[in-house]
């Protein structure tokens, strides 16, 4: 299946855009999410576990991903 | 209770009025503005940008768990999102509580949850015109006397 990540603020700025679609198996988890983005090209230099919220929730890295989950990869925040 | 993220500016006396109440004696306001220097460095001006739908979220979680902890229902918290000036304000809380220990410390909880969980971003504008995402962690590093522009010699 394939998931769409957003990407927001330092990591969009890595990448060069503001979300990425990644082919992952059946049963991926937020891992396999996190190991496939930093094989992209330049994004070796993303941290090794950043942050990940699906559904607007942050997320531990074993949870399973599905499709229609919204997935996002967030930056250390700075609000205030 | 109310957390809005909002892309004009804000007016933290608004926010007073909303929580206002004869139920309670103390009221305490806490506005967030664009300070002129950090880290040593010079700053013209920030942008603040989100994951806007999950910012809300959080920040609405946020203010229910002051609500709940401190017990009062009067909690009000706005975050601006754009291009701000210096002195402009980025955030504002306002907490009306019978008594003032629960005012400042449920203000407080909302700010300082605020700065851990929110998925907000800001990359400042300096006066050498460049700009940097700030990391809150990178933000800790001192900065040796030396390399302060306001000890450097001309």
């Amino acid at each position: 299946m394939t998931i769409r990540v957003l990407l927001f603020a330092s990591y969009a700025d890595t990448l060069g855009r503001s979300s990425v679609d990644l082919p992952v198996g059946e049963r991926a988890t937020v891992a396999d999410l996190v190991r496939e983005l930093r094989s992209l090209p330049g994004a070796a230099t993303l941290p090794p576990r950043p942050l990940v919220a699906v559904n607007h929730d942050y997320a531990p890295y074993d949870r399973e991903i599905g499709p229609g989950d919204e997935v996002a990869v967030i930056p250390p925040v700075a609000g205030g | 209770m109310r957390a809005t993220i909002v892309d004009r500016p804000i007016d933290p006396c608004a926010l007073l009025v909303e929580v206002s109440s004869t139920a309670n004696g103390a009221t305490v306001l806490f506005v967030g503005t664009v300070r002129e220097v950090n880290d040593g460095r010079p700053v013209t001006g920030i942008d603040y940008s989100a994951y806007t739908a999950m910012a809300e979220r959080e920040l609405d979680a946020i203010v229910g768990e002051a609500a709940a902890r401190f017990g009062t229902e009067h909690v009000v918290v706005e975050h601006r999102l754009g291009a701000l000036r210096l002195g402009e304000a980025s955030v504002a809380i306002a907490v009306a509580h019978p008594r003032r220990a629960g005012a400042y410390e449920a203000s407080r909880y909302v700010i300082e949850e605020l700065k851990k969980r929110v998925p907000i971003w800001k990359r400042e504008h300096y006066a050498d015109g460049t700009r940097e995402w700030v990391d809150p962690a990178g933000e800790r590093r001192p900065t040796p006397l030396a390399a302060r522009p306001s000890e450097a010699s001309p």
